[in-house]
């Protein structure tokens, strides 16, 4: 029989300390509703994922309920629709915001490119209309993978991309340049990452399949509380026995939805997720072990005992993990991230640090409106880089904003939050980006 | 056995444990487990009861709670036993 005292902790974990479900993220494959005439696909597009998400929703609130664990997000992740669009995209792009309303999700991500080795024609025609969809859509997020540790770096697409968040800005200006917030750049893209904006269904992945991400980085600062100046064995000790309790969590939402909906469990993905909200941010977790404020000499490695200590708790606690896994760290979705920037503790520079060891890369960091498109293309190349050369999973998704300069504030509103505007290095790199080509696939022995 | 705990909380009155076993056993819901304390008036129960009996959806035994929750004006909250489970036990 469960103690009164487990009880009273997980009440305390959901109730006080921000512990829920991030999101339950359906992946779907698209791959048998591609068709050469663009509104036949579209068609097909909108009607599979109404048929296969229509139980989504409901079944996330009816776990919800019976579980008393707030599930914050329901999603839906498609096949790269740059592998389905033999024609224009934009058809499919607005069937799946309509079929992301229809369904109730909060977000659907996959409007996406894979081209860390080239672009297809199709891949083309997709990146050229991501400003206008996302300007034009609500519900849709897009992804683009540019490098892959086998294949290197795609300086062309690193080029095009910094130009299409710039151009992506302009035509979201009078949101903050909200469309970017729905743009993420990657390296290494997994498959079945259940988190926005780089969310898609890869092809490895069956023909649907229920993905879990959890959260709870204020459990994870609460334990902590307890453990104050002990060395960092304990600290280590401590996040790996919150992470395993939390991930159960997640199992056991994972595997109640994939039984309720008939559809096959994917992945658990062992993040730390943060919020604006105070009592949610990974940010805090760093200041608990003992710096002033993320970004203070130490972070680094504060940063790197978090995001191992996660995943080798949660490890245990889920039969299938994936995703990204790890502590994430978006400047605007975490309070004590915003401090820091605000502050200025924090510099873009610190942040890439950190990139070489969290779950992910920069994330939602609003930068000066008249960066050069050259410059997020730089950006991009340094991140895509730490990928490669490390064999993990970066990315980028930074928002510049419209008319705005470093210190300024921009407002996202909701999980997307706010942030002040941070300085980048100004000097140029023109000539250096406009090269193009290929930065070759690097060597994977004598490593130092 | 589908087990669920039920905590109530408020202010203590006469007849709270009565009036919710007794809403309970009109459902066949059986009383596995109870603790109860009061602290500075603010009275506290969690039950771990089995759900089998009700043959309702879970759903629909939360709704048939309700004038309970309206006639004692506590809270009264009702959850699945295997979060806990699978957050304490291995």
């Amino acid at each position: 029989m469960i103690e009164t005292g487990e009880i009273l902790q997980t009440l305390r974990m959901i109730q006080e300390e921000n512990f829920d479900i991030r999101t339950i993220t359906l992946g779907i494959n698209l791959l048998d509703c591609s068709d050469r005439d663009a509104d036949a696909c579209a068609a097909r597009v909108y009607e599979k994922i109404c048929r296969v998400g229509e139980k989504l929703v409901p079944t996330g609130e009816a776990i919800e309920r019976e579980f008393g664990i707030p599930i914050v997000n329901k999603r839906i992740s498609v096949t790269p629709v740059s592998l389905i669009c033999q024609a224009d995209p934009r058809p499919i792009a607005r069937a799946l915001d309509k079929a992301a309303a229809e369904t109730g999700v909060n977000f659907l991500g996959g409007y996406s490119a894979l081209m860390h080795k080239g672009a297809t024609a199709a891949d083309e025609r997709l990146l050229a209309s991501i400003p206008e969809v996302l300007a034009e859509t609500k519900l849709i997020c897009s992804s683009v993978n540019v490098a892959s540790t086998r294949s290197g770096i795609n300086m062309n697409a690193v080029k095009e991309m910094g130009e299409i968040i710039k151009k992506t800005a302009e035509l979201t200006a009078d949101a903050d340049g909200l469309g970017c917030a729905k743009l993420v750049v990657f390296a290494n893209a997994v498959e079945d990452n259940p988190f926005m904006a780089g969310a898609f269904c890869g092809t490895g992945e069956p023909e649907c399949a229920i993905n879990v991400g959890v959260s709870g980085p204020g459990v994870v600062k609460v334990a902590l509380e307890q453990v104050k100046g002990q060395p960092f064995d304990i600290v280590a000790e401590t996040v790996k026995r919150t992470a395993f309790k939390i991930t159960r969590v997640g199992q056991l939402v994972a595997r109640e939805a994939s039984q309720r909906m008939n559809i096959p469990f994917g992945i658990v993905d062992l993040s730390l997720a943060p919020t604006p909200a105070r009592g949610d941010s990974v940010a805090h977790i760093l200041t608990e072990m003992g710096l002033e404020m993320a970004g203070a000499p130490g972070t680094t490695a504060a940063l790197a005992l978090l995001n191992d200590a996660v995943k080798k708790g949660g490890v245990m606690a889920s039969n299938h993990v994936g995703g990204l896994s790890g502590a994430f760290i978006p400047v605007s979705e975490d309070i004590g991230m915003i401090e820091a920037a605000a502050a200025g503790a924090l510099s873009l520079e610190k942040l890439e640090a950190m990139t070489c060891v969290c779950s992910v890369g920069l994330d939602m960091i609003a930068i000066p409106g008249d960066t050069s498109a050259a410059t997020i293309s730089g950006i991009i190349a340094d991140e895509a880089a730490i990928g490669v050369i490390n064999n993990k999973t970066t990315a980028v998704r930074v928002i510049p904003a419209v008319g705005k300069k470093a210190g300024d504030r921009v407002e996202f509103g909701g999980l997307l939050g706010f942030a002040p505007v941070m300085p980048v290095n100004s000097f140029g790199n023109e000539a250096f980006i406009a090269r193009g080509g290929r930065i070759p696939a690097p060597l994977h022995s004598m490593r130092n | 056995m589908t087990k669920a705990l039920i905590s109530v909380s408020g202010l203590d009155a006469t007849g709270i444990i009565a009036r919710v076993a007794t809403k309970l056993s009109e459902l066949q819901i059986n009383i596995l487990d109870i603790t109860q304390t009061i602290l500075g008036g603010y009275f506290t129960m969690m039950m771990v009861v089995d759900l089998d009996g009700a043959h309702m959806s879970f759903e629909e035994i939360d709704n048939e709670l309700q004038p309970v929750r309206d006639e004692l004006k506590m809270s009264i909250h009702m959850q699945r036993m295997d979060i806990f489970d699978a957050m304490h036990r291995i």
